[in-house]
């Protein structure tokens, strides 16, 4: 593999769940799911703690197969976790014992690249989440947003097709939080990456978002495509507004 | 060990600035915050010394203790306890010199009773971290092995000599059987609790990432494991001591426990406890080793700053 670019152009990943019911066997917590993610587009899921939301990442993940129906990437059926679908987690999912950079290179050591090349690699990227020179500490001695610049670096190191994000910022607080959103914007301009972004913060999501899925009571409730993706001063318009009304109404019954 | 910093830090400093992962709210660049050294001074802690000061207590607490057992045994003290037949120290460190500087059969001894636990305990480490993992892993290990284990660990290492004698073609190679025996079972029970108890989240991150299961072995169930299976290793050593030294009484060639009987038949008793004592500062060396190697090989743990010096 060639690790030139920090960016790649094999473009997102089309992921589509038909007809999918989700949970544990016995208790589903979603069922009669159809979505449709297209590629290169950032979806972003809300809804309500426990309708499922993380459930549904991490089927995509391919950590938790569906109860019922199909999930596919690009038309093919997921077996299992895959490199080109990385799972960014709520909670600190770095490994302790290993470094700042270590934790970076980690993917690509699976993926065989070339020590020096993935050096090299992991130090690009971890100038580009604002870590440069953190890369000999440990975890532990980082603060909880700057684990979760590691783990998006980490995320992105490899070049997914995918980034699935769990509440990735869900413990931040809100200056944290807001710094976070717009670095992935910035991080993710010419990965191509297909994006599905989990949250409870409705703000969040049409910030986000260039479309919102809205789950709730043990379905896909609505999606919606969000007027203007990614531009913090839209939060005042007319069209925004409504969304975001329509949004908390339909969470709130 | 408390550091100075623990008692006279103010509360509100401790849980925000100097513990970022106990308080992951902010996103600013950690912030160590340099210790006080103002208030340190004054209202130092009474249990916080220099090292220096610290190896000369202990040393002290040794020399206290060869004292007493001095003036008891030159005086012959018999208070209930009979100190009459007991050597004093100084015949017990005559007797050590000499054998120190009697060339040949001290050291073979000891050279003996060192390649024995060294190569019982490698192999009982390398054996204990692959049952431990397997059990704690394999549905079909739990179901073949874990009765096993259960059966033969309440069996102690040391009844296990007649078995030794049976099997092995020489008794260096029971004696090693032994110590390897009473090792592994720690190893084991220790290795298959650290790696039940790994967080998921880790093997998770590692499989979305594309890893495989020899990767998960490697990087995730391995040194995750490593803090916990490092108490098996100790408790480990310990127990391989106590198991060398008595298969070495039963029936070894040589060696630091063969001596040690040896001279108890002959009624040397300054001899006695030269080993006694040789047992004890081998068991010391070889604990102390393991502690340091397990300490480097876990730098990335959190540790309160003081907390790490024992």
């Amino acid at each position: 593999m060639t690790s030139t670019p920090l960016s790649g152009t094999a473009g997102g990943l089309r992921l589509t769940l038909d007809g999918v019911s989700l949970g544990r066997p016995g208790a589903p917590v979603l069922t009669g799911l159809d979505l449709d993610v297209t590629p290169g587009e950032i979806l972003t899921v809300v809804g309500p703690s426990g309708c499922g939301k993380s459930t549904l990442l991490r089927t995509l993940a391919g950590l938790l197969p569906p109860l019922d129906g199909s999930v596919t990437q690009d038309g093919t059926r997921l077996h299992g976790p895959g490199a080109e679908r990385s799972l960014v987690f709520q909670e600190d999912a770095l490994l302790p014992w290993r470094t700042v950079r270590g934790n970076v290179e980690l993917p690509l050591a699976i993926a065989g690249t070339s020590r020096a090349e993935r050096r090299a690699h992991a130090e690009r990227w971890l100038d580009r989440v604002g870590l440069t020179g953190r890369g000999t500490a440990w975890p532990h001695r980082l603060s909880g947003g700057q684990r979760q610049r590691v783990q998006l670096a980490r995320a992105l190191a490899a070049r997914p097709r995918a980034l699935l994000m769990d509440e990735p910022f869900g413990a931040l607080d809100a200056r944290t939080r807001a710094q976070m959103q717009d670095l992935l914007v910035d991080v993710l301009t010419g990965t191509g990456a297909t994006v599905l972004f989990v949250t409870h913060d409705v703000d969040e999501a049409l910030f986000l978002g260039d479309r919102v899925a809205l789950i709730g009571a043990g379905r896909l409730l609505d999606v919606s495509t969000v007027p203007h993706p990614r531009d913090r001063s839209a939060r005042t318009r007319p069209e925004t507004a409504a969304l975001r009304r329509d949004i908390l109404d339909s969470l709130s019954t | 060990m408390t550091s100075p910093s623990d008692t006279t830090t103010p509360p509100a400093r401790t849980a925000e600035a100097d513990v970022p992962d106990r308080a992951p709210r902010s996103d600013e660049p950690e912030s160590r915050t340099p210790k006080s050294r103002g208030t340190e001074s004054k209202s130092r802690a009474p249990n916080s010394r220099t090292p220096a000061a610290r190896y000369a207590l202990r040393a002290l607490s040794l020399l206290v203790a060869l004292g007493l057992w001095q003036v008891l045994t030159a005086y012959d003290v018999a208070v209930w306890l009979r100190f009459g037949q007991f050597p004093t120290v100084t015949d017990v460190a005559s007797a050590f010199g000499a054998r120190l500087t009697g060339g040949g059969p001290y050291w073979q001894d000891l050279a003996d009773s060192l390649t024995r636990i060294v190569t019982g305990f490698l192999l009982a480490a390398v054996l204990g971290v692959a049952t431990g993992t397997a059990l704690a892993r394999s549905r079909v290990a739990a179901d073949v092995l874990g009765p096993l284990v259960e059966v033969l660990r309440p069996v102690p290492a040391i009844a296990l000599v007649p078995v030794a004698i049976l099997l092995f073609p020489s008794n260096e190679q029971g004696i090693v059987f032994i110590t390897c025996a009473a090792a592994f079972f720690p190893v084991t029970v220790a290795t298959r609790h650290a790696v039940r108890a790994l967080n998921p989240v880790w093997e998770e991150a590692v499989r979305t990432l594309g890893g495989g299961r020899s990767r998960l072995l490697f990087s995730v169930l391995l040194p995750g494991a490593l803090p916990g299976v490092l108490g098996g290793l100790s408790t480990g050593v310990g127990v391989s001591w106590i198991c060398v030294i008595s298969a070495e009484m039963i029936s070894g060639e040589y060696g630091v426990g063969y001596r040690t009987w040896q001279d108890y038949t002959v009624v040397d008793y300054p001899g006695v406890f030269v080993g006694m004592v040789t047992i004890g500062l081998l068991g010391w060396l070889t604990s102390t080793a393991v502690e340091v190697l397990g300490r480097r090989l876990t730098r990335w743990l959190p540790r309160t700053e003081g907390a790490a010096r024992a």
